[in-house]
């Protein structure tokens, strides 16, 4: 008769469901509501990821949260040492109030890193259209890295960014600087702007219409509020992009990251497994259904 | 596995003690209240003898039978899933030293090592645990406790010969005899088949050998030979199981049907029925669908992370920021049938279903999954309205 051994049926280590301790090195203060947090392992190594891949943030005894990595895949910084791990939050939750109120040396635990890619060196060869507004440049900034870091082998790269106002533009230095040194074509549109503002108001969508790019030879890689991700994808594809060569990241309810909690559903899709990236091709149809 | 045994009621019962003696937690039907329900079994008196059942659309009631049948019944009120993938359970259990910075420590919960043997698991049931192994242990990532709970389990099935009015598994093909392979992962279904038989020639269990552990336990509680006649009278009666089940899904049209029907004018009307109460989510023996609390003490230095089961019909189920995915019950409804009888074929490879019609009794609204399905198929140029009227 089988019997089962008593001994060493789960194994700790690796599990993917117990956190890795992580230290808050520095809270970013980016916008009015959103903050960068810089981790660095307590034990061992720090991850590392592909970029459009997410972790689930842990903050003790509050709760768990999924948010993408918004740091550099390279793992380094510019001396080559070990970088922190980043995650570029909005405060609107109890968990994420939890993250970004913690002193720096509070420990925080992750788990992941979990999902797909953006795959960002499939574009290589033909123009590269970054669109994305708000928060959602931060899940989009490691694949702009992975662009930048071989810039020479992609066309034009532009990076059309829309935000509801000027005070809310995140990464707004960094921007200018891939702008003037990474020869990044960026323009930026706000929803809403003050009295006097210079720059340009209006939908992100709008941008896309008018933008230098060569559709048939093109990449775009979208992240954003799902109604600005269905608009952008339907004027990229009137454009002649083809829905194959657009990718969007999919943001659903998570409470597990590996594909058994069932919350993350869209149709046939465990969006933490087989996304959160997604081709539009894909996503299509079922973006067409309300509250599917 | 050719052979076959006869087993007497007194032989049930030293089965059982054999079971518990060779270390397995025996887990099979009993009576608790009003309503029969999986739960550990000592002796062969825990097992609801005597005990029948009525299911209709929101209608579960025990009746007393007076033949003494061990399984007159059909489905438990709560299946098999429990056993393996309770309601709650603790995943991690954590410590924060204030001390020290709130450096905290975590340990992974194990699970009780006691290996499990099924006794009286009905077809329905052990194809949902079949679903589950696919579903919870299969793929790259596994749940780690349903995973080892699962691991040396003792499959006794016994073939359903009393369906309910709710039952549908002959339309699925999900019983009232179980496979004898389980399709996905080419390994038996079950150590041991039994059948229970009362009649002229007396009260027996026609016992059917899956596994060699199955033959095993045959022959430590001294079995004695059967023949084909016997098997012959096994099959007869599921086949008679089989032929009184009156609710149907459309097998073979139901998956396409429901993939067209996602603007279907349907959902407005079973919406306006349904109460996304949750309840045939929590009978279900397939739906997995759970979220996490994390549970801590007052003074934040001990936590712990519960997984407990979830359902898509609550409104918090599909919340991010900003609301919920499907804020109505509309697009809930949508999403669990499409799930089970569609969506899950795509992920999984198989159903989501097993016709064990629980969400048809404990529905308060009595809502008829095999009725929607129906409805679906009619109001759908993919339906095929001979088998979908099939009644």
């Amino acid at each position: 008769m089988t019997t089962a051994a008593a001994d060493a049926r789960v194994r700790d280590s690796g599990d993917p469901m117990v956190p890795r301790r992580y230290a808050i090195t520095r809270v970013r203060e980016d916008t009015r509501d959103t903050f960068t947090l810089l981790l660095d392992p307590v034990n061992g190594e720090t991850l590392t990821f592909r970029a459009g891949q997410f972790t689930m943030l842990h903050a003790f005894g509050v709760g768990e949260v999924p948010i993408s990595i918004s740091g550099d895949p390279r793992g380094v910084d510019s001396d080559g040492n070990p970088a922190p791990l980043e995650h570029t939050i909005r405060n609107v939750g109890a968990v994420t109030r939890a993250l970004v109120n913690a002193a720096p040396g509070t420990e925080v635990g992750v788990r992941g890193p979990f999902g797909t890619s953006w795959n960002a060196a499939d574009a290589v060869g033909g123009d590269v259209v970054f669109v994305t507004g708000g928060i959602g440049l931060a899940p989009l900034r490691p694949a702009i890295l992975d662009v930048l870091n071989e810039r020479e082998r992609y066309g034009k790269v532009l990076l059309l960014y829309g935000s509801r106002t000027p005070g809310d533009i995140l990464y707004g230095s960094e921007m200018r600087r891939w702008d003037d040194l990474n020869d990044v074509n960026v323009q930026m549109t706000v929803d809403n702007a003050p009295y006097g503002y210079k720059g340009k108001v209006g939908f992100v969508t709008e941008l896309i219409t008018r933008a230098g790019f060569d559709p048939r030879q093109a990449f775009a890689f979208v992240c954003g509020p799902e109604g600005m991700m269905r608009a952008a994808a339907s004027a990229l594809t009137g454009r002649g992009v083809p829905a194959s060569r657009i990718r969007l990241s999919m943001e659903r309810s998570m409470k597990c990251g590996i594909g058994l909690c069932g919350h993350c559903q869209l149709r046939e899709l465990f969006i933490c497994v087989d996304g959160p990236v997604l081709s539009y091709a894909r996503l299509e149809p079922l973006m067409k259904v309300r509250e599917l | 596995m050719d052979d076959i045994r006869i087993l007497t009621p007194t032989d049930l019962g030293t089965l059982i003690v054999e079971l518990r003696t060779s270390g397995f937690r025996v887990m099979g039907p009993t009576r608790r209240g009003d309503a029969i329900v999986t739960a550990q079994i000592r002796s062969v008196s825990d097992l609801p003898q005597g005990v029948g059942d009525t299911q209709e659309p929101a209608e579960y009631r025990l009746h007393d039978r007076d033949d003494g049948a061990y399984f007159g019944f059909a489905a438990p009120a709560q299946s098999t899933k429990p056993v393996f993938f309770p309601a709650e359970e603790v995943v991690w259990r954590g410590r924060r030293d204030h001390e020290r910075g709130g450096h905290f420590t975590v340990e992974r919960d194990t699970v009780d090592a006691a290996p499990i043997a099924l006794l009286g698991v009905r077809s329905c049931d052990l194809r949902a645990v079949q679903i589950h192994d696919q579903v919870l242990s299969a793929r790259h990532f596994r749940d780690a406790h349903y995973t080892a709970r699962r691991d040396g389990t003792v499959v006794i099935a016994v073939a359903c010969s009393h369906p309910a009015a709710t039952c549908f598994c002959a339309s699925l093909g999900t019983g009232p005899r179980p496979a004898a392979i389980d399709p996905q992962t080419g390994q038996p279904s079950y150590d041991l088949l039994l059948t229970e038989v009362i009649d002229d020639a007396g009260h027996r269990f026609v016992a059917e050998i899956g596994t060699d552990a199955g033959r095993e336990l045959a022959d430590a509680v001294e079995a004695a030979k059967g023949t084909e006649t016997d098997r012959a009278k096994a099959i007869e009666i599921t086949d008679a199981a089989a032929a009184r089940q009156t609710r149907a899904i459309d097998r073979d049209n139901v998956h396409g049907v429901l993939k067209a029907s996602a603007e279907s004018t349907r959902w407005e009307d079973v919406a306006s029925r349904c109460l996304a109460c949750t309840n045939c989510t929590m009978v279900c023996p397939t739906c997995f669908c759970t979220t996490v609390s994390d549970v801590s003490d007052l003074a934040g230095e001990s936590a712990e992370r519960h997984r407990v089961w979830d359902s898509c019909f609550s409104a918090d189920f599909s919340y991010i920021h900003g609301g919920p995915t499907r804020e109505s019950t509309t697009a809930r409804y949508r999403q669990w049938i499409t799930h089970k009888l569609s969506s899950w074929q795509d992920q999984f490879g198989m159903l989501g279903c097993v016709g064990c019609g629980r969400c048809i009794a404990w529905c308060p609204a009595g809502i008829d999954i095999t009725e929607e399905a129906a409805a679906l198929g009619r109001m759908s140029v993919l339906g095929s309205p001979a088998s979908a009227a099939m009644t």
